[in-house]
């Protein structure tokens, strides 16, 4: 008993150092831009900057469009599954973890050859490129909100209750509206923070779509020309997921574990 | 399993038909946004990759494409991918075991558990840009690490070959959001492993150690492996952190296919087509396994 | 000599204390059920045999050899658990041989006995089949001939049916008592269901808060319960307030009308005394030498072969279960009704 949980320590330990040791790294290192002592300076340069100010309003308000598309477009669609046509589940199942099998970086590749000619041309106009940089996005949060709002759903019986609502005389867009968005709160919060903490300081798709407007090539910019910059940006950032994470998991008590997962990027 | 699908599908629709469904095509009508949505910004994407990379550049038929991935740069390039992949799904995999297993099954306090979670939640998402400064910032040739290790130890690294811009570098790096992945996706796995096992084996004469090795251990298996998986192609298909990392300067399948995307070097689409192709295949494949795994550990673990 | 025995054995857990001075015997073959409300303390009397929770004081002997602080795989006890716990990865041929291949039997010899054992419980075409496959009772007989192929001293169950469908559950209980008694196997049931101890066991233990109210043969237990947890735990059973106890003549007052009750010889008269009586003790009607009181029938609830009545006399208000017959009248909600019972069928708490 002792030994075992001797040993356990130890693994916590080690894992704990692995975690803890390259952040301190970088927050020591973001102290040092002024010789000699520590001072907070690399900070105030980034927040001086209007680029980080932009860069960052612009990848928050993606991730917004993100959010609100992907909801309108998931809810509905898995609640109207589950209700009329239940042999699809399996199909939808599927199609949210295509995503996993196409890398951001080969969706993205695919992406700009689809849309970037006829008959689309969507990455002619600032509209079009940035239509396709949320859709980019809310391909990759599929598989979370998705399992988010599949697994919020389960926990409601969602026939009974809609059969209940419709027998008081309710319409779908009142059941959607009243019934099944309020009763997925905690789900869509959950990856609506997810969203967020994935989407603001993504690269890949950025940096090919729409370069240093957003924040991820912003801060990869910026890694190039100043070093102290750099590290003060990674903390800035992790400070960013943390507290997104932190807001998840004060929502769904630990149940966010299932639902956190995104794909490679 | 897509055909499966379809014909399970049709059946079910004819035993419906003997219900009366005044307009059955009403059914449809909620669900034809979101696959509008799928097929434009999944599918075309990809059905484009894939009829690209049968294409040459005047657009006949052509296997072509698929032969330039012989190219040695391009086997190297596969092959150091696969490599880091490996290394860091199974290195993030092991760390991540013990540490479910040191809050699951070795009974540490809840507390700590929690903290686990909440910390796995976070590191897991902490990729791409910042998590490569965070790892200049700590094993790069003036790294805090680096630096303490020929301060104390008298040892420098990057006399040793190391470079956090080559295999070990990008590996640990990437290991950083490997094992707190494989924290979240085995846990459940470890707490499925029922208390009454190990007592059914030790009332029928069993040690802990046989008991490991003949039921825990097999039962467990199958999600190990499949989260390891999981994390091969989480490794596989990175392309930001090992970018910002090595400013592109390693020879990896994402950054080929990015500089591809550029026009940078040697620029011919079809071999990127062809590139993208064989990604989807090698990630496909990984998320088959995967899937197969996972059911025969549910079927285990449910009961 | 008996086989099994359990001296002065206490378990606490932090300040609670789960298993208080527990004292039993037990005879080679017997088969003992504990019994009663959950966290009374009967599971874990059952894991300290089996080793699993060591006991705080005590002593547990098998054959006269202590195992009180044996570790639980070399105690060769075998036990059946709620959940089955059928080692989900091995088939069911491989899960009966596992404690044999522990025990280093050579092949051929596993290979037999793991038949016979498949054979005990009828399930010999499912040897190579793997657990998920089979249903919840069949998973169960498994269950229970594993931990009968290493032979065990002493075969522990701990409320083995309590996960399955009520028709299997009654299925299953004939079948362990018959492969108890065919292998005279000492066995030692753990149970919340009155039923399945009355009707399973030698002997009875009924326990409460950790320690044991009475022990005695299933009849002992129900017509003579020496305790009053005991009377109300098993069965149903009518208290009656009722004044005026009068210990020599045996007679009392209930509800206003004089009534004969056979005193036992050592009782005592408590300060709020009541009459005790079994529902099916009671009969419409009137009949010689029985008390007999008028009531107003409240319900009547038909439940198959029997009938339940609520009955209303004065303020106390009776159970009464009838036997059904095809060709029964039943009284009605409101009617006024005799019920009577005889003198010896009741007795005084």
């Amino acid at each position: 008993m002792k030994r075992r949980s001797f040993w356990s320590w130890v693994w916590i330990v080690l894992g704990s150092l692995y975690f803890i040791l390259p952040l301190y790294s970088t927050f020591d290192f973001s102290l040092r831009e002024k010789k000699g002592v520590l001072s907070f300076l690399s900070y105030k340069n980034v927040f001086i900057d209007p680029n980080f100010w932009d860069t960052i309003g612009f990848s928050l308000e993606i991730a917004i469009f993100t959010i609100i598309v992907s909801i309108l477009l998931v809810v509905p669609t898995v609640y109207w599954i589950r209700l009329r046509l239940p042999q699809l589940r399996g199909i939808l199942e599927f199609i949210s973890m295509l995503p996993f099998v196409i890398p951001a970086i080969v969706l993205v590749f695919g992406m700009i050859r689809v849309f970037s000619g006829a008959p689309f041309f969507l990455t002619d106009t600032y509209f079009g490129t940035y239509a396709l940089l949320v859709a980019g996005y809310v391909v990759l949060a599929l598989p979370y909100v998705f399992r988010a709002v599949d697994t919020g759903l389960a926990a409601i019986d969602v026939v009974s209750l809609t059969q209940a609502a419709q027998s008081l005389g309710a319409n779908f867009g009142t059941i959607l509206i009243r019934l099944i968005f309020p009763n997925l709160k905690v789900a869509i919060l959950s990856s609506a923070f997810l969203t967020l903490a994935t989407v603001v300081g993504e690269y890949t798709i950025a940096s090919f779509l729409v370069g240093i407007k957003a924040f991820g090539p912003y801060m990869s910019l910026i890694g190039q020309n100043k070093t102290y910059e750099s590290s003060s940006l990674a903390i800035i950032s992790f400070m960013f997921t943390w507290s997104f994470m932190g807001l998840i998991q004060l929502l769904s008590r630990g149940k966010a574990a299932s639902t956190s997962l995104a794909g490679a990027r | 399993m897509l055909n499966n699908q379809v014909s399970k599908q049709t059946t079910k629709r004819d035993a419906r038909s003997a219900r009366p469904v005044p307009f059955p095509w009403r059914n449809w009508i909620g669900v034809i946004p979101f696959f509008i949505f799928v097929f434009l910004f999944i599918l075309l994407p990809s059905i484009t990759l894939l009829t690209g990379a049968f294409r040459d550049n005047a657009g006949k038929l052509t296997l072509s494409n698929f032969v330039g991935l012989l190219d040695p740069s391009i086997i190297n390039a596969y092959w150091v991918t696969i490599k880091i992949s490996l290394a860091s799904a199974v290195g993030g995999g092991v760390l991540g075991f013990l540490m479910a297993y040191a809050v699951t099954i070795g009974k540490l306090p809840t507390s700590v558990r929690n903290t686990l979670m909440t910390f796995s939640g976070v590191a897991s998402n902490f990729a791409g840009v910042p998590l490569a400064f965070a790892f200049i910032a700590t094993l790069g040739r003036t790294g805090l690490v680096t630096v303490l290790l020929k301060n104390i130890l008298g040892l420098n690294l990057y006399d040793q070959g190391f470079s956090l811009y080559s295999f070990w570098g990008l590996t640990l790096t990437y290991m950083y959001f490997q094992f707190p992945l494989m924290v979240l996706v085995i846990t459940s796995a470890l707490d499925g492993l029922k208390n009454e096992w190990s007592e059914a084996a030790e009332n029928l004469g069993a040690g802990k150690s046989l008991y490991w090795r003949k039921v825990a251990l097999p039962i467990l298996m199958p999600s190990i492996l499949g989260s390891m998986i999981l994390l091969f192609g989480n490794a596989f298909g990175a392309y930001a952190t090992a970018y910002s990392l090595t400013g592109g300067f390693i020879n990896l399948i994402t950054i080929v296919i990015g500089s591809q995307i550029k026009g940078d070097v040697l620029y011919n689409p079809g071999l990127g087509y062809a590139l993208a192709v064989g990604m989807i295949i090698v990630m496909a494949a990984m998320m088959a396994i995967y899937y197969s795994l996972r059911r025969r550990s549910e079927r285990w673990l449910r009961l | 000599m008996d086989f099994l025995s359990l001296t002065n054995l206490s378990k606490t857990f932090g300040a609670a204390t789960a298993v208080e001075d527990f004292n039993l015997d037990v005879e080679k073959g017997e088969f003992v059920s504990l019994l009663g409300p959950s966290g009374c303390g009967k599971t874990t009397t059952l894991r300290m045999i089996a080793g699993f929770e060591l006991p705080s004081t005590g002593k547990i002997t098998v054959d006269g050899e202590d195992i009180t602080n044996q570790p639980p795989n070399q105690r060769n006890v075998g036990m059946v658990f709620q959940s089955y716990a059928l080692f989900p990865n091995l088939t069911i041929g491989q899960n009966i041989g596992f404690g044999l291949e522990v025990r280093k039997m050579p092949k051929p010899d596993i290979q037999k006995r793991t038949l016979e054992m498949l054979e005990l419980v009828h399930l010999e075409k499912h040897i190579n089949k793997y657990p998920y496959q089979l249903s919840g009772g069949q998973q169960q007989r498994i269950a229970l001939a594993r931990a009968l192929a290493i032979s065990p001293r002493v075969l522990l169950l701990d409320e083995p049916l309590s996960a399955l469908d009520a028709k299997i559950r009654v299925e299953l209980r004939l079948e362990i008592r018959r492969i108890q008694q065919t292998m005279a196997i000492t066995t030692i049931y753990v149970t919340h269901d009155q039923e399945e101890a009355l009707s399973l066991s030698d002997r009875v233990v009924v326990m409460s808060q950790g320690h044991i109210e009475q022990i005695g043969a299933p009849t002992d237990i129900y017509n003579d319960p020496s305790t009053e947890f005991v009377a109300q735990f098993v069965g149903q059973l009518n208290m009656i307030p009722v004044t005026e106890v009068d210990l020599r003549k045996g007679t009392c007052i209930l509800a206003g009308q004089r009534v004969k009750f056979e005193p036992s010889p050592n009782q005592i008269i408590s300060s709020e005394p009541r009459l005790a009586i079994r529902p099916e003790e009671l009969h419409l009607g009137t009949g010689e030498g029985r008390n007999a009181l008028q009531g107003r029938v409240e319900s009547v609830q038909f439940l198959g072969s029997v009938v339940r009545l609520r009955v209303h006399v004065d303020s106390a208000i009776f159970s009464a279960d009838l036997f059904n017959e095809r060709r029964i009248t039943l009284p009605r909600a409101g009617d006024e009704v005799v019920i009577s019972f005889p003198e010896q069928s009741c007795w005084l708490i």
